[in-house]
C-alpha cells in the first residue's frame, strides 16, 4: 500500500473524529461559553434533533429538510426550556446543573414511555468510495464539511451580525448592555435556542448513522464535555482547536490500539490540559493576547 | 463530567421509583412470588422489555388456569435500568424484603455476575433467561439461554466452510465479549482457521470509522460481531455505508436487538445468527406463541429469543414446583437431578441438564437477506449444553458457585 493511501486514511479518520467532537460540542460550548450555563440536558437536545429528523424523513421529507426540521424543533424546545426553567436560575449556576440534569432524565424516560424503546433508522445516504484497499463512506466527508460549516457560520453570526454584537455585549457586561437598551432577556433566550438548535443539528446529522434510542444522547456527552472542558469558554478559540487536538489524539490512539485506547487517550488529554491550562485553550490564547 | 458518573447519578435519582405489584387481585392468599429484575430503561431496554412482557404473559396464562398448585403467581418487578448496581440493590430487596420464591434476572453478563454472589449469599434461587458466554456452574442458578457450545460450535464451522478460514472478531469489551471471543478463537483454531484480528469495543461507543478500517486492513473472510447494547449497534449502519461488504456471524444480533428491523436494508445483509428463537420461525408452536404475545402486547416491536426463554422459564418453574410439591430450592434441585425436566417450548423441545442446570435447545441458523428478510439455511435440533458437564462441573454432586471458561476450566477432582 502506498503512502498516499495511508495519508488519506489518516486524514479521513482525523476528519471523522474532528466532526464528531466539534458537532457534539458546539451547542454545549455556545450555552456554556456565552451564558455560563452547564447544560446537562445537552445529550437530550441531540436526541430530540435525531428523533425529529428520523420522524420527518419517515413521513416523506428529504433528509436535508429533515435535519433542518430537527434543528428548528430542538431550538424551539430550547426556547421553551429557557423561558420555563433556565431563565430563573441565571444567578444560581450550580442549580442549573441540577435542573438541566433533571430535564435530561425526564426527556430520556419520557421518550422511552411515549415513543418506545427504539425508532427505525433512516439509512445513510450517498454510498461509498474506494481509495487504495479501503472503502469509505461519503456521508462521513459530508459530516466533516458540516462541522467546518457550523464553525464558519457561528463565526459569522457572532462577529458580523447585529445579533452577534448584542449577544457579545450582553455576555460581557449585562447591566451596561441593558442600560443601552438591549433586551438582554431576549438575547439570552436566543443564545440558548442557538445552542439547543446546534445540538439538534448534531443529532440530525448523525441520525442516519446511528441507533435511534432514547439514551442515544449519552453517547455524545463524553466527547462534548471533554471538548468544551479543553476548549474553555470561547467557541472559536476553544472548541475548534480543542476538536483538532483531541481528534488527533483519538484517531492516532484508536488506529494504534483500538477504541478503548482512543477513549483513554481522550481522558488523559483532558487531565493534562486541565492541569497545564486551567482555563482551557481559549483561556490560554486570551491571556497571551492581553 | 464522565458518562459513567452521569449514569450513576441518574440511576441514583430513579432508585425506588418503580415498584409494580402486579396481579393484586389474585394476590389474596399465599401467592408464589416471582421477582423480575430486568432492564426496562437504559442502554439494554430495547432487547429486554420483551422479557418482562413474556413473563407477564406466562404468569397471566398460568393464573387463569388456576396458578401453581392452586397458588397464584405474583410478580414483583423492578426496573434495573441497565445498571449493575441497581441489580445488586434490587436483588437484596427481592430476597430480603419481598421474600420472593424465585427471581428471573439479568441481561448483560456483567449484571449477572454482579447479582450472583448475592443470590448465593442469601441462598436464593435465580433464573438467568439469556444467551451468554457460558460457564456458570452454580446450584443457585438455572440458565435457560443458549451458550457458546450451542451457538458458536454450530455457527463458526458453518461460516468457515462457506466463506473461508480468516476470521475477525469485533466484540463488546466486558466479560461477555471477552469470553465469547475466547470461544471463537478456540473453535476457529480447532477447525484449522486463523484469527485475522480482534478488537474489543467499550460499551456505549457509537462511532466505528477506525474499527471499520482496521477490519478492511486485516482482510478477513467474515466478521464475528459480538456487539452489545444499542450504541454499539450503530456499527452495522456505518459499516454498510463504508461498503465493507463482508459476511457477519453473531450470537447476539437479530435474536436480541432485532437490528434487521431497526436499520434500513441492506445494512445487515449476509448476517448469520444462531439463535434458539426469533419471531420469524415458521412452526405451529412458534406461530401460536407469537399470536398470543401480540394479542396481549400489540405494540411489541419484536418477539426475541430472550422473550421466549423467559416465557418457557415460567412454565419450567411451574413444572418443577408441581413435581417437587415445594418452592424450596433443594426440593426443586432433586427434581432437576432426575434429568427429565423437559417441555415443548415455542422453539421445540427443551430439557434442563442436571449437571450444569443449563438447557438444551433447538438452534436455528438465521440468515438476513439484502431486504432484511430472514431465512433459515440450517436447523440443529436438541443441541445440549455439554461443555460444563464434560469439563467437570456436576451440580448434582458439588456446587462450586463459580464461572468457568475454556482457559479456566473446573478443577479436576
Amino acid at each position: 500500500m502506498d503512502i498516499a493511501t495511508h495519508v488519506f486514511s489518516a486524514l479521513y479518520q482525523f476528519g471523522d473524529a474532528f466532526a464528531f467532537l466539534v458537532l457534539s460540542a458546539c451547542g454545549l460550548a455556545v450555552i456554556f461559553g456565552m451564558m455560563g450555563v452547564i447544560n446537562l440536558a445537552h445529550g437530550e437536545f441531540i436526541m430530540c434533533g435525531a428523533y425529529v429528523t428520523a420522524a420527518t424523513v419517515h413521513a416523506g421529507l428529504p433528509l436535508p429538510l429533515g435535519i433542518l426540521a430537527g434543528t428548528i424543533v430542538s431550538a424551539l424546545v430550547g426556547v421553551v426550556v429557557e423561558l420555563a426553567v433556565i431563565r430563573h436560575l441565571y444567578d444560581r449556576p450550580l442549580d442549573t446543573i441540577v435542573a438541566t440534569w433533571g430535564l435530561s432524565l425526564i426527556a430520556t424516560q419520557g421518550t422511552l414511555i411515549m415513543v418506545g424503546s427504539t425508532m427505525a433508522g433512516v439509512g445513510t445516504p450517498f454510498g461509498s468510495f474506494q481509495v487504495g484497499d479501503y472503502s469509505y463512506s461519503i456521508y462521513r466527508i459530508v459530516l466533516f464539511c458540516a462541522a467546518l460549516g457550523v464553525l464558519a457560520a457561528l463565526y459569522a453570526l457572532f462577529n458580523w451580525t447585529r445579533f452577534g454584537v448584542l449577544a457579545r455585549a450582553t455576555i460581557q457586561v449585562p447591566h451596561m448592555a441593558a442600560a443601552l437598551g438591549v433586551d438582554t432577556r431576549l438575547i439570552y433566550s436566543l443564545t440558548f435556542a442557538c445552542g439547543a438548535g446546534l445540538a439538534g443539528l448534531a443529532g440530525g446529522l448523525y441520525a442516519p448513522t446511528m441507533t435511534l434510542v432514547p439514551t442515544m444522547g449519552a453517547t455524545f456527552i463524553m466527547e462534548a464535555f471533554v471538548t468544551v472542558v479543553i476548549g474553555g469558554a470561547d467557541v472559536f478559540l476553544g472548541t475548534a482547536p480543542a476538536g483538532g487536538v483531541l481528534a488527533v489524539v483519538k484517531s492516532v490512539m484508536t488506529s494504534w490500539q483500538g477504541q478503548l485506547f482512543g477513549q483513554i487517550g481522550l481522558l488523559v488529554a483532558v487531565i493534562i490540559v486541565v492541569r497545564v491550562l486551567p482555563k482551557g485553550i481559549s483561556g490560554f490564547v486570551l491571556r497571551e493576547r492581553t | 463530567m464522565s458518562k459513567s458518573v452521569l449514569r450513576g447519578l441518574r440511576a441514583a435519582a430513579l432508585t425506588g421509583t418503580l415498584v409494580l405489584g402486579l396481579h393484586q387481585a389474585l394476590a389474596a392468599e399465599n401467592p408464589i412470588k416471582l421477582g423480575v429484575l430486568e432492564d426496562q430503561s437504559g442502554d439494554f431496554a430495547a432487547a429486554t422489555i420483551g422479557k418482562v412482557h413474556a413473563i407477564q404473559l406466562a404468569a397471566d396464562e398460568i393464573n387463569k388456569a388456576g396458578g401453581i398448585m392452586g397458588r397464584p403467581l405474583e410478580l414483583v418487578a423492578y426496573d434495573t435500568q441497565s445498571d449493575n448496581t441497581r441489580y445488586q440493590e434490587f436483588m437484596r430487596r427481592v430476597l430480603q424484603r419481598d421474600k420472593v420464591d424465585v427471581v428471573f434476572a439479568g441481561f448483560s453478563s456483567a449484571s449477572r455476575e454482579a447479582y450472583r454472589p448475592i443470590v448465593d449469599q442469601f441462598n436464593g434461587f435465580a433464573f438467568y433467561n439469556n444467551q451468554y458466554e457460558g460457564g456458570v456452574c452454580d446450584g443457585h442458578m438455572i440458565v435457560t439461554g443458549a451458550v457458546p457450545e450451542q451457538q458458536f460450535s454450530t455457527l463458526i464451522p458453518y461460516m468457515m466452510e462457506k466463506y473461508g478460514k480468516n476470521v475477525y472478531t469485533l466484540a463488546a469489551d466486558y466479560n461477555f465479549g471477552q469470553i465469547s471471543a475466547e470461544w471463537v478463537r478456540k473453535i476457529v483454531k480447532e477447525n484449522g482457521g486463523k484469527m485475522a484480528g480482534e478488537e474489543f469495543i467499550p460499551l456505549g461507543v457509537s462511532q466505528f470509522s477506525q474499527s471499520i478500517q482496521n477490519i478492511q486492513k486485516a482482510k478477513p473472510d467474515f466478521v464475528v460481531t459480538l456487539l452489545v447494547g444499542t450504541a454499539q449497534a450503530s456499527y452495522y449502519e456505518q459499516a454498510a455505508s463504508a461498503n465493507v461488504n463482508l459476511p457477519m456471524a453473531s450470537s447476539v444480533n437479530v435474536g436480541q436487538g432485532y437490528e434487521h428491523k431497526r436499520f434500513k436494508p441492506p445494512s445487515l445483509k449476509d448476517m448469520y445468527v444462531t439463535t434458539n428463537y426469533i419471531e420469524e420461525i415458521d412452526s405451529p408452536k412458534s406461530k401460536e406463541f407469537y399470536a398470543k404475545f401480540k394479542a396481549k402486547f400489540p405494540s411489541e416491536p419484536y418477539v426475541n429469543q430472550e422473550a421466549e426463554n423467559s416465557y418457557l422459564a415460567v412454565y419450567l418453574y411451574k413444572q418443577m414446583v408441581e413435581r417437587a410439591k415445594s418452592t424450596k430450592r433443594e426440593e426443586i434441585r432433586k427434581v432437576i437431578a432426575m434429568g427429565d425436566v423437559c417441555m415443548d417450548a415455542p422453539e421445540g423441545k427443551v430439557c434442563i441438564d442436571p449437571k450444569s442446570q443449563h438447557m438444551s435447545h433447538t438452534i436455528y441458523l438465521a440468515k438476513v437477506g439484502a431486504d432484511h428478510s430472514i431465512s433459515f439455511p440450517k436447523v440443529w435440533e436438541d443441541i445440549k449444553p455439554y461443555w460444563l458437564g464434560e469439563a467437570g462441573c456436576d451440580l448434582t454432586k458439588k456446587d462450586p458457585m463459580a464461572q468457568y471458561t475454556p482457559s479456566n476450566p473446573p478443577p479436576k477432582p
